[in-house]
């Protein structure tokens, strides 16, 4: 695809997902509550978007994965934050 | 159109979906065996689960003239309990000559835990006795790095597996390539909330490869769409895919790697 196919298929859907993420990030300000690890990997994986480097999705998706590799003694939940909080 | 729906839950899906499924081309649907959304309290439930995925789901599917496969295992997240476990895997032998019966999955694991790699470790050692087909479940989330390189490790150290007979599902943008280089297949999970969107599927196709690669809704109790492998290739003709090469993708592949069981057969 060319650069100008590219934007007239993905700009204004790209444009509409932009918006959410400012507004999320309103949102979050506007509340109160404690610091959460979750906040603070968007807010590193926000850099990634700025880089004019390929693999953008790639390196998001890194900073917020688990980059340990010893497996957990015993799982304790099920489900996933979407963060990796820093320790296990 | 025509496509192979490689990983749907169809137990918890309507006949709505297999309707709509049929009439977008759907030639065939692939069902691994998977968390119901709550625990099971003994191996009974289990052994009723498998029969309703080899006998009765396959018949539901059939009113839609639907051909109906399934895999079976007890899933990661129910792989903490190893006593239960033990039990469960115990009792897929006598299931695996069912007709429609295409092997073991979606094994794997989901927090990476010690016990969810030795359930894995004795699916793998049961796919490998019975010389069955593997399909991998990937964790979610923060948990798929760290779970795709254990998995790729517990599949690489039996020499009994072949990779080419194994699929590593929910691949991303940052699994794709370990597991494409380590010689397994790659499906992508379209979800809306989560793993893959349609553009990012198809960006990875681009990226990576045509080979070795499919695409699945994965469909199942949760947010998920049965119609997502269509509309992927609705993408991929938006961005001037020639259509050989769509059904390739979401038809040709998925047969050439189901076919090596000789059960997948379609009509």
């Amino acid at each position: 695809m060319t650069r100008q196919q590219v934007l007239d298929q993905y700009f204004v859907d790209a444009r509409h997902k932009l918006i959410d993420l400012a507004a999320f990030l309103d949102r979050v300000d506007r509340s109160e509550g404690e610091a959460d690890f979750r906040i603070a990997a968007f807010r590193t994986a926000l850099k990634h978007l700025a880089e004019k480097k390929p693999h953008r999705a790639k390196r998001v998706l890194l900073s917020f994965s688990d980059p340990t590799t010893k497996p957990l003694a015993k799982a304790t939940v099920k489900g996933a934050t979407g963060a990796w909080p820093g320790k296990n | 159109m025509r496509y192979i729906e490689p990983h749907g839950h169809m137990v918890s899906r309507t006949t709505d979906d297999y309707q709509d499924m049929v009439t977008a081309g759907c030639a065939a649907v692939c069902e691994p065996a998977f968390w119901a959304g709550f625990d099971r309290s003994s191996a009974d439930g289990f052994h009723d689960y498998f029969c309703q995925l080899t006998d009765y789901e396959p018949k539901r599917a059939a009113k839609f003239g639907l051909p109906h496969f399934s895999w079976l295992c007890i899933n990661p997240k129910e792989s903490e309990d190893v006593a239960l476990a033990t039990d469960v895997i115990g009792l897929i032998p006598k299931f695996l000559d069912r007709p429609n019966v295409l092997g073991i999955g979606e094994i794997g694991l989901n927090k990476n835990s010690r016990n969810e790699m030795k359930v894995l470790e004795m699916h793998v050692d049961l796919a490998a006795r019975h010389d069955q087909l593997i399909l991998v479940h990937t964790p979610h989330l923060e948990d798929k790095l760290k779970g795709t390189r254990l998995i790729l490790d517990v599949l690489r150290s039996d020499k009994r597996i072949r990779p080419e007979r194994c699929i590593i599902d929910h691949v991303e943008e940052h699994t794709i390539q370990l597991v494409l280089d380590a010689g397994f297949w790659a499906g992508m999970t379209l979800y809306p909330e989560s793993k893959c969107s349609p553009a990012r599927a198809v960006d990875m196709l681009d990226l990576y490869s045509h080979e070795r690669i499919w695409m699945n809704s994965a469909c199942d109790w949760g947010v998920s769409i049965p119609l997502a492998v269509p509309r992927t290739a609705l993408e991929m003709k938006r961005r001037g895919w020639p259509a050989d090469l769509v059904d390739k993708v979401i038809y040709r592949n998925p047969i050439q790697f189901l076919s090596q069981c000789p059960k997948f057969k379609l009509p």
